[in-house]
Parts: C-alpha cells; sequence; structure tokens
C-alpha cells in the first residue's frame, strides 16, 4: 500500500501564518533582538548573550515587583472569581428585572482603564470624594497617597469593581445554558441548594470560569494604568507591580537591553502560569 | 405507596385562560390506585408531561387538587411529596461516578451508607450496570445516562409513585423491550404505583394493566389495551389505537335504524331510544377493520361496495373500500379470499359503534 502525499492543503495555512507573523512574530523578534545586544547608537552595538537576562533574573527591585504582583493577582482572583459566581446565581433571569440587571451589571466594563483610575483616585479623597468622606466619618484614617496598604488595597478595589461584571456575565451565561429539567431532576431527587450548586452549577460552569480566570489572570498580570493613575506606582513602591517597573526601565532609564530582556521573561511567566492552570484543570476533569 | 386522586384538576400556562384551548389540562376526575401500572398515552403535546409534573409538585395546577391517600398535597414541593420521576432526556450529575449518581437520593435523605451500598448494588444489577458503576457519569453513552437516571428514581422504595416521561426514547429498541421487561419486573417485585408516559400504544400495552389515553388536555378512556380495543370510548382512542385506526363514518338517525344515504343500518332499540333522548341527528359511526365482516358472495346484511385497493401485510391483509365516498379499511386472514373489484361487506352489530359529539354512546344490553 502506498500513501498518496498531498501537500498542497498547506498553502491555505499561508494567510494565517502572515497574520501570524506581523501581529506577533516579527514584533517579538525584534524584542528578542534587543535582549542580546548592547547598542549604543544605531552603528554601535555588541552582542551580550544572556548578560542582560542575569542582570534581569538577580535584580532584587525586580524580584519584589514579581512577588507583590503575583499576591496582588492572585488577591484580585480570589475575590473576583467567587463574588462574579454569586452576582451571577442573584442575577434575575426572567422579564425586565433580567435585562436591567444585565445593563447594571455591564456598566463599570464599558469604563476605559484610566478613566476608572481617575474615577477612584477622585472617589477616595476626603476632601471631595465621597468613599474618602465616608470612610473618614467611619473613623478610618483612609489616605491611598500616604498610606501604602491603603494604595493597595485601592487599586484592588478598582479592580474588583471594574472586572467582577466579567466573570459574572461569562458564569450569568454559563447558567441560562443548564436545562430546566436539570433543577427538576434535582428537586426529584430532593438535593440541597448548595448541593444544586456543587454537582449542577459549578460543573456546568467549568468552562466558563476557565476562561473568565485565564483573562482575569493575565490581564492583572499586566495591570499598569490604575496604580499608575492613582500614585503611579506608590507611595514608595507599594503598588510598583511588574508592567510599571518596565516602563520605569524602558522609558525611564533607556535601558532597552535589559528591559527587552524583562519582557521576554515577564512574557513567559504568564505563558507558564497559564499553561500550569490549565492542564492542571484538564487533567483533573478527566482523572476523577 | 399511595393511591393519587385527580379531583377537578385543570391547569393552563396562560395568565388569562378565555376558551377551552388555553388549557393544557382540561378539567378532569381521576384515581391512580396504590399499586397499579399505568400508561399515559396521547400524542405530543397533549399534555403528559404536564400532568406528570402537577402529579410531582414540579408544576402547581390553576385549578382543583391532587391528593395522596386522600390528603392534599397542592402546597407541598416534590421534595416533600417523596415520589419518583424519570425524564425523557437523561439527567446524570456529570462530576459524579456512576455509583454516587444512584446513591444521591438515599443519601439526601440520610440514609446509612451500609443500606445505600446494599441498594445501588441491587439497581445497578437489575439495570445491568454492575460494570460501570466506578466510572464517571459525564463519559457514558445516552443509553447508558438514562438507565443511570432510571436508577436514582428506583433506589428509593419509600416512594408513593414513580412516574416516568416518556423515559426511553432516546434508547435503541433492542434495549428498549428490555428496559420495559425491568421495569415491569420491578413493578411486580416491589408493587409500588408506576405512570409511564408515552406516545407508542406498543410500549404502553406492554408496560401497562391500564392504559388511560389522554387527548387535548383530557383522559378520554381509563381502561385495559383490550377494553380500549373493542369499546372505545371515544373517537380519538378508536383512531389513536389499533393499526389501522378505528373507520369512521357520518350517519343520520331515522325513527328506526341508521341511515348512510341508500344504505341503513338496523340499531339496537334500546340504543335507538337513547339517541332520540339525546336528541342525536347527528352522529358517527366506528367500526374497526378486525371487526368488518368481507363475504364471499352476496348476502341479505351486505352491502356491496368498490374495493379500492389491497395491501398485503404478511400475514394478514388490509382491504380498502369505497362506501359512500369514505375510504374504510378491513381486515382480511392470510386464507381470506380477495375480492376483486366489488367486495360484500357488513358490519356486525356487536361492534358497530354510535359516538355523538365524538363520545361513545353506550346502552347495557342485557
Ligand atoms: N412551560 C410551558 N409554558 C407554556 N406552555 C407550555 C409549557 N409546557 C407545555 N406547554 C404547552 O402545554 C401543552 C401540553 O404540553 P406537554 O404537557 O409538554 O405535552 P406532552 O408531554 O403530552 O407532549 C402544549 O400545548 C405545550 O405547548
Ligand atoms: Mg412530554
Amino acid at each position: 500500500m502506498t500513501k498518496v502525499e498531498n501537500n498542497k492543503a498547506w498553502w491555505l495555512v499561508l494567510p494565517v501564518f502572515l497574520i501570524v507573523a506581523f501581529s506577533a512574530i516579527i514584533p517579538l523578534m525584534t524584542v528578542v533582538n534587543y535582549s542580546v545586544q548592547d547598542i549604543f547608537d544605531p552603528y554601535t552595538r555588541y552582542f551580550v548573550g544572556t548578560e542582560w537576562f542575569k542582570q534581569v533574573m538577580t535584580d532584587s527591585r525586580l524580584h519584589d515587583a514579581l512577588i507583590r504582583q503575583f499576591i496582588y493577582s492572585f488577591t484580585i482572583l480570589a475575590i473576583e472569581i467567587p463574588l462574579g459566581i454569586a452576582v451571577a446565581l442573584m442575577m434575575p433571569t426572567k422579564g425586565r428585572g433580567a435585562s436591567l440587571a444585565l445593563i447594571l451589571v455591564a456598566i463599570p466594563l464599558l469604563i476605559p482603564w484610566n478613566v476608572v483610575g481617575t474615577i477612584w483616585q477622585i472617589f477616595g479623597r476626603a476632601d471631595i470624594g465621597l468613599f474618602g468622606a465616608m470612610m473618614a466619618e467611619l473613623g478610618i484614617n483612609y489616605n491611598y497617597a500616604s498610606e501604602p496598604m491603603h494604595a493597595w488595597l485601592t487599586v484592588v478595589l478598582m479592580d474588583v469593581w471594574h472586572w467582577t461584571p466579567l466573570v459574572a456575565l461569562l458564569c450569568y451565561s454559563g447558567l441560562r445554558a443548564i436545562p430546566e429539567v436539570y433543577y427538576q431532576a434535582a428537586r426529584i431527587d430532593k438535593a440541597s441548594r448548595w448541593a444544586v450548586f456543587r454537582y449542577i452549577q459549578l460543573p456546568k460552569l467549568t468552562n466558563v470560569l476557565i476562561i473568565g480566570v485565564l483573562l482575569r489572570f493575565m490581564d492583572s498580570f499586566m495591570i499598569y494604568t490604575e496604580p499608575f493613575v492613582l500614585t503611579g506606582g506608590g507611595p514608595g513602591t507599594s503598588t510598583t507591580f511588574l508592567s510599571q517597573s518596565l516602563v520605569q526601565q524602558a522609558i525611564g532609564q533607556f535601558d532597552l537591553g535589559p528591559a527587552a530582556a524583562f519582557s521576554l521573561v515577564y512574557f513567559l511567566i504568564i505563558l507558564l502560569v497559564c499553561w500550569v492552570f490549565y492542564t492542571t484543570i484538564m487533567n483533573m476533569q478527566k482523572d476523577k | 405507596m399511595a393511591e393519587i386522586t385527580l379531583n377537578s384538576l385543570a391547569h393552563t400556562y396562560s395568565d388569562n385562560p378565555t376558551k377551552p384551548e388555553d388549557y393544557a389540562i382540561r378539567e378532569m376526575q381521576h384515581i391512580w390506585h396504590q399499586g397499579g401500572a399505568y400508561a399515559l398515552l396521547g400524542p405530543s403535546g397533549c399534555g403528559k408531561s404536564t400532568l406528570l409534573n402537577i402529579i410531582s409538585g414540579l408544576l402547581e395546577p390553576s385549578d382543583g387538587e391532587v391528593l395522596f391517600d386522600g390528603k392534599r398535597v397542592n402546597e407541598l414541593k416534590p421534595e416533600e411529596r417523596n415520589i419518583a420521576q424519570v425524564f425523557q432526556f437523561p439527567v446524570v450529575y456529570d462530576t459524579m461516578t456512576v455509583y454516587d449518581n444512584l446513591a444521591f437520593p438515599l443519601r439526601n435523605i440520610g440514609v446509612p451508607e451500609h443500606k445505600i451500598r446494599s441498594k445501588v448494588l441491587e439497581v445497578a444489577e437489575i439495570l445491568e450496570l454492575s460494570d460501570q458503576l466506578k466510572r464517571k457519569a459525564k463519559g457514558l453513552s445516552a443509553d447508558q445516562k438514562q438507565k443511570v437516571s432510571m436508577g436514582r428514581g428506583l433506589v428509593r422504595d419509600d416512594v408513593s409513585a414513580i412516574l416516568f416521561d416518556e423515559p426511553l426514547t432516546v434508547i435503541d429498541p433492542q434495549l428498549k423491550w428490555k428496559l420495559r421487561r425491568k421495569l415491569k419486573q420491578i413493578h411486580e417485585q416491589f408493587n409500588i404505583t408506576m405512570v409511564y408516559v408515552t406516545h407508542d400504544q406498543l410500549e404502553a400495552s406492554t408496560f401497562a394493566d391500564k392504559i388511560a389515553v389522554m387527548y387535548q388536555g383530557q383522559i378520554v378512556q381509563f381502561g385495559t389495551p383490550r377494553e380500549l380495543f373493542e369499546n372505545p370510548a371515544h373517537t380519538f382512542v378508536g383512531y389513536f389505537i389499533g393499526s389501522p385506526g378505528m373507520n369512521f363514518i357520518d350517519a343520520t338517525v331515522t325513527e328506526k335504524e341508521l341511515s348512510f344515504g341508500t344504505h341503513t343500518l338496523p340499531l339496537h332499540p334500546l340504543l335507538l331510544k337513547r339517541l332520540q333522548d339525546m336528541d342525536a341527528q347527528q352522529v358517527k359511526v366506528g367500526i374497526r377493520p378486525e371487526f368488518v365482516h368481507v363475504w364471499d358472495g352476496a348476502n341479505d346484511d351486505a352491502f356491496l361496495v368498490d374495493v379500492d385497493f389491497v395491501e398485503d401485510l404478511g400475514t394478514y391483509k388490509i382491504l380498502t373500500f369505497n362506501f359512500h365516498g369514505i375510504l374504510m379499511k378491513a381486515r382480511l386472514s392470510e386464507d381470506q379470499k380477495v375480492p376483486q373489484g366489488k367486495a360484500y361487506v357488513s358490519f356486525p352489530e356487536q361492534w358497530t359503534k354510535v359516538y355523538v359529539n365524538e363520545f361513545l354512546v353506550e346502552v347495557d344490553h342485557d
């Protein structure tokens, strides 16, 4: 038996390949190019190998930013995912209330990042902001401009306010896709409210939750605008996350080589975390 | 274990019903006796699922009462009614194993684990799921999933009744037959009231001792398969049960007989009197193809009719003939002479039924 080899179909992949090349691979290669050279001016450049990578990997300021970044991303995931599910479960499903709830929940999603930063910057001020004034009323000396912890919490709060609706909407659509007969069967089986959630709703939400976690992880891991608008990464370094550090290095100090190496490491970390998360979930589903 | 009474029950999905068609269940009076194996038979959309959901409590009826052993249960939720229901399409808890699925209804009511184990193994054995118990329910095929759904209905032996809503739709014919036998066995073994919804008369008659035929939100007849066949109480039963269904011809009631234009048919005096009392002039006459007598030659009682065609169905033949412009069918046995062109047929009085407003008019003949 001979198999007829016909590889012409590969040509059909060419358009996709070209698009990906221009949108991702070529820009990425430029960064790779910078990351292995020391460039003084367009005519003077030296190949430095892994020099910049070594420097980045041992930079303690970046280590701190990375740890802050992880703590921040896990914090907002730990809040937004359960809260999003809870909101979705409470949203009405029928009639006018349903459309109204959808609109109300979706509003924060329509606001641009820097506007969110500005809103909270004003909202949180004790002199002119409602939130700040309220905290002052309650006897809490809330001041994001001088207290690192307050600044950090404000950034978390901002993210939760801005992005929980995304998780809620994803879950809402997931819940709507569950046929009524599942709930009927559960009632016949005398299942408790918790069992209905645990064995019907949560399993059917797994897929949308995977998407939700990945989106929120990637996005929060790259957070830049909100802390920048609020306090510019301060007070001190309390809200200086990875993007902030990168920009300081690349634009502030114009260290393009280390900044390029840093970008690549940054990119690989995100890729690695997403991959680990995704394969773990997939294996968990397969095994048991 | 309970006797289920439906008392002046009616249900509408509409907010302001005005006409009878707005009702998915039209006012009905019905009793399912404890321990019976019943079928609820009717075409799609006639209200079978609605009725079942009302009995189980998933739906609250807009009028009337549901009684379990004489006690009103309208206000009780399905959880409180102690009833099992199996749905048309399989419902399994994806993340649980088959074992946990079957154990679920028992765990929810706090049965001790060793009792659960023996019950689950027993039901799995009956449904031939024993070798699947450790598998995740998610990976099962559609018929295995449906077996699991049925199994969850069968594990609880304290239930008032088990309701099956067309449970074998997704199952292939061979297995269907086997599972129906199993259900029947389970019924005989445990003496639980079972109501089995189907739109298939064969399925109904192989499962049930008594069949309730439902049509447009009403139970038009409740009887044994034989009663439904021999004495349809409603034209729909005549048409729906049997294959081919009953023949119907319009007729007028005269002073002494039934008349179809040129032909007449004598009527039993009591029946004639009854029809005259009802002031019914226009009636429908029904006779099953099996009971139409086809003669070999001319005869005093026989009408001469035109033969349209004859269908050979192996062990018997179906003769289609034209009687006053109406096509009627008669069943010919294998060895019977097949009439050519013309045929002599007669309608034996015992099997000739008279319907007024679609309902059978009956009299005591004794
Ligand atoms: N949830 C519902 N809302 C409105 N009408 C319904 C609903 N469920 C069923 N119906 C209507 O009620 C009638 C009976 O439906 P159903 O009980 O499902 O019939 P069956 O099970 O015999 O096919 C149908 O006309 C159907 O369109
Ligand atoms: Mg139905």
